[in-house]
């Protein structure tokens, strides 16, 4: 039998490759091309090489900002994975209140980001938001707009409040799929609540709390509108995180190539801290 | 180990169960011996589940009481009755090794680290498990994590029973043989007192000293495998124990013989029934042989399975099966006859004796 030979198939790949093309290729490429040329308008461009890398490495304000980034991202990883197993775990399994709870838990998350910001900035005014102003009737000096810590508290609880949801969905999602059997066998064993929790619940949600690691780990690492709608950064540049300097050093400044070279270096930072999670995490799964 | 009683337990799922039929488990009233083997034998629905889940202290009935050992332990929930239960899917720890599996259930109740070496180390070797017993949990196949969960009730020497709910389900089939058999030496070498739940009968029968045959909710008998092969108290539980299972045909009664169709047989003794019943007469295709003399047949269908053939023929109107050797020929003018020792009658479904 002679066998027919037809590409001609490729063709039907051919608007996705041209939507690909136009949506990431292109757009990433024009960030690598200014990442090494020099321009002053006009559409002139001058090859640089490799010195806007050598220039935002070894700059001290990109190195602050990746501070705080790493601190920011830290920090709210360290609370709201946590926060969001133990929501998970006391919420009920089933009847009415489970979907009462589900629904205010995905509450925040369906609100838009710059909303977010909007909503915080206001609750926490100092003389006339419920929150500033109820701290500083009691006592306490708190002004987000002019202390670096009242600040910072304040983003993180913004971005606590805000994300914390999602954790406690996927954790809940990985929690009702245990089968009933793990329990009933953990209380013939005689296991305290702790252990139930370190051997059988623990280890089972370890997939879901990978994801949420990551999504988390991805979001708040790119994180923007809502401190820069909350405190624009400020105050001085102590919530400037890495998305926010990149915008001021693109649009602010207008320096094209320091910025290209910034968000490189940005976007494979993040690519290589997710492969590395999520090699490690995995690790020692298959055998 | 103990034994176990079953006073007058019923359980309905509804609050106010109204009828009968409400309730998913019909009256029980036994004594398990403490030591034996029990299969919970029956279809999907038939509240084996429900009387396990009584016993494993998974649920209160809503009448009547469970004993251990002369206690009452109706309304003990399952860490203080001391059972233990495998369960249809493998349960283990993942992220243990098989001795911490095996060690958890006594560490947890304070015991000793030496003690717990010591008895963990036997029950690896009782399960011959000592090839995997550093091994994690996690990777292990189905039939082995199966041998975990077992291990886990085992290795504590005061269990009052283990339970099993169709601990097979998920095993290879060459391996459930396997399991099998060394579950019933464990049992004769420990015996513990076991209660096994499954639908398949083969799984009951060899297990099992005693098999609990149970449908729609009451149990139908209890008896060793043989009362089941051979006096079958229901006609469900001949037609559900033995492949085929044990052709029931309409009769009528007059004295010592019974009439099927224009046929006579001659029963062992007389037997007497109320008038209105049902009456029918059992028989196990293993109990109907070819013979010249007998009762004309027509033959509708051979079945050749391996080692023996299955006949289904009509008799008198009624489909009857039975069972063949591979070498026996099947003569050109069939005519069947009835061993009488395989004969029982039964009454509205329930068998009755026959008198000398």
């Amino acid at each position: 039998m002679q066998k027919t030979w037809n590409n001609k198939a490729w063709f039907l790949v051919l608007p996705v490759l041209l939507i690909v093309a136009l949506n990431a290729v292109v757009p990433l490429m024009t960030v690598v091309n200014y990442s090494v040329q020099e321009t002053f308008g006009d559409n002139l461009f001058f090859f640089e090489g490799t010195r806007w890398f050598r220039e935002v490495l070894h700059s001290d304000r990109f190195h602050a900002s990746l501070g705080r980034q790493f601190l920011f991202t830290f920090t709210i990883l360290m609370i709201e994975i946590p926060l969001g197993v133990i929501v998970a775990l006391s919420m009920p399994k089933s009847g009415v209140w489970a979907s009462v709870c589900l629904v205010l838990m995905a509450l925040p998350l369906l609100i838009p980001w710059n909303v977010v910001g909007a909503m915080w900035n206001i609750f926490a005014l100092p003389d006339i938001g419920l929150l500033g102003y109820s701290l500083n009737a009691l006592g306490i000096d708190y002004n987000f707009t002019r202390q670096p810590v009242s600040a910072w508290l304040t983003v993180v609880m913004m971005d606590v409040w805000h994300w914390t949801s999602l954790v406690v969905l996927l954790a809940y999602a990985g929690l009702q799929s245990i089968d009933g059997a793990y329990y009933q066998a953990a209380r013939i064993d005689g296991a305290s609540r702790w252990s139930v929790f370190r051997y059988i619940q623990l280890p089972k949600l370890k997939h879901v709390l990978i994801i949420a690691f990551l999504l988390r780990f991805m979001d708040s690492f790119m994180i923007y509108t809502e401190p820069f709608v909350l405190t624009g950064g400020g105050p001085g540049n102590t919530t400037t995180f890495l998305s926010i300097d990149l915008v001021k050093a693109a649009l602010g400044e207008f320096n094209l190539g320091i910025a290209a070279a910034m968000s490189l270096i940005y976007f494979l930072m993040t690519l290589l801290v997710c492969w590395l999670f999520y090699t490690l995490s995995m690790k020692g799964e298959t055998q | 180990m103990a034994r176990i009683n079953l006073d007058h337990i019923r359980h309905a799922y509804s609050p106010n169960p109204q009828n009968e039929d409400d309730y998913a488990l019909k009256e029980v009233d036994h004594v398990w011996d403490d030591g034996g083997a029990y299969a919970l034998l029956g279809p999907s629905g038939c509240g084996k589940t429900t009387l396990l889940n009584i016993i494993s202290g998974l649920l209160v009935p809503s009448e009547g009481k469970i004993l251990f050992d002369g206690q009452d332990v109706t309304h003990l929930n399952t860490q203080d009755r001391n059972i233990a239960q495998v369960f249809q899917f493998p349960v283990v720890y993942d992220t243990m090794s098989v001795f911490d599996n095996l060690a958890f259930p006594l560490r947890n109740r304070g015991m000793g680290e030496s003690d717990v070496l010591k008895r963990v180390n036997e029950t690896i070797e009782m399960l011959d498990l000592g090839a995997w017993s550093k091994r994690r949990a996690q990777g292990l196949s189905a039939d082995l994590k199966q041998k975990i969960s077992l291990g886990r009730g085992m290795v504590r020497s005061d269990v009052n029973a283990i339970l099993f709910d169709e601990p097979l389900t998920v095993i290879d089939p060459h391996m459930k043989w396997q399991l099998r058999s060394q579950l019933k030496l464990l049992h004769k070498q420990f015996s513990h007192t076991m209660v096994y739940v499954t639908h398949d009968q083969t799984e009951a029968l060899t297990f099992a000293d005693k098999v609990v045959v149970m449908l729609g909710g009451e149990i139908l008998q209890i008896g060793t495998p043989e009362d089941l092969f051979e006096r079958p108290s229901h006609t469900f539980v001949g037609y559900f124990i033995g492949s085929p299972g044990m052709n029931v045909l309409p009769i009528a009664l007059e004295g010592a013989s019974a009439h099927l169709g224009a046929q006579a047989i001659q029963l062992s003794g007389g037997v007497s029934v109320q008038p209105s019943a049902k009456v029918e007469m059992g028989i196990r295709p293993e109990y109907i042989h070819f013979d010249p003399n007998g009762m004309d047949v027509a033959i509708t269908k051979v079945e050749d399975i391996g080692r023996e053939k299955i006949i289904r023929a009509q008799l008198e109107g009624s489909e009857i099966a039975l069972v063949l050797n591979e070498n026996e020929p099947i003569p050109a003018d069939p005519k069947v006859s009835f061993k009488g020792a395989g004969i029982n009658i039964y009454a509205d479904d329930w068998r009755v004796d026959m008198g000398a």
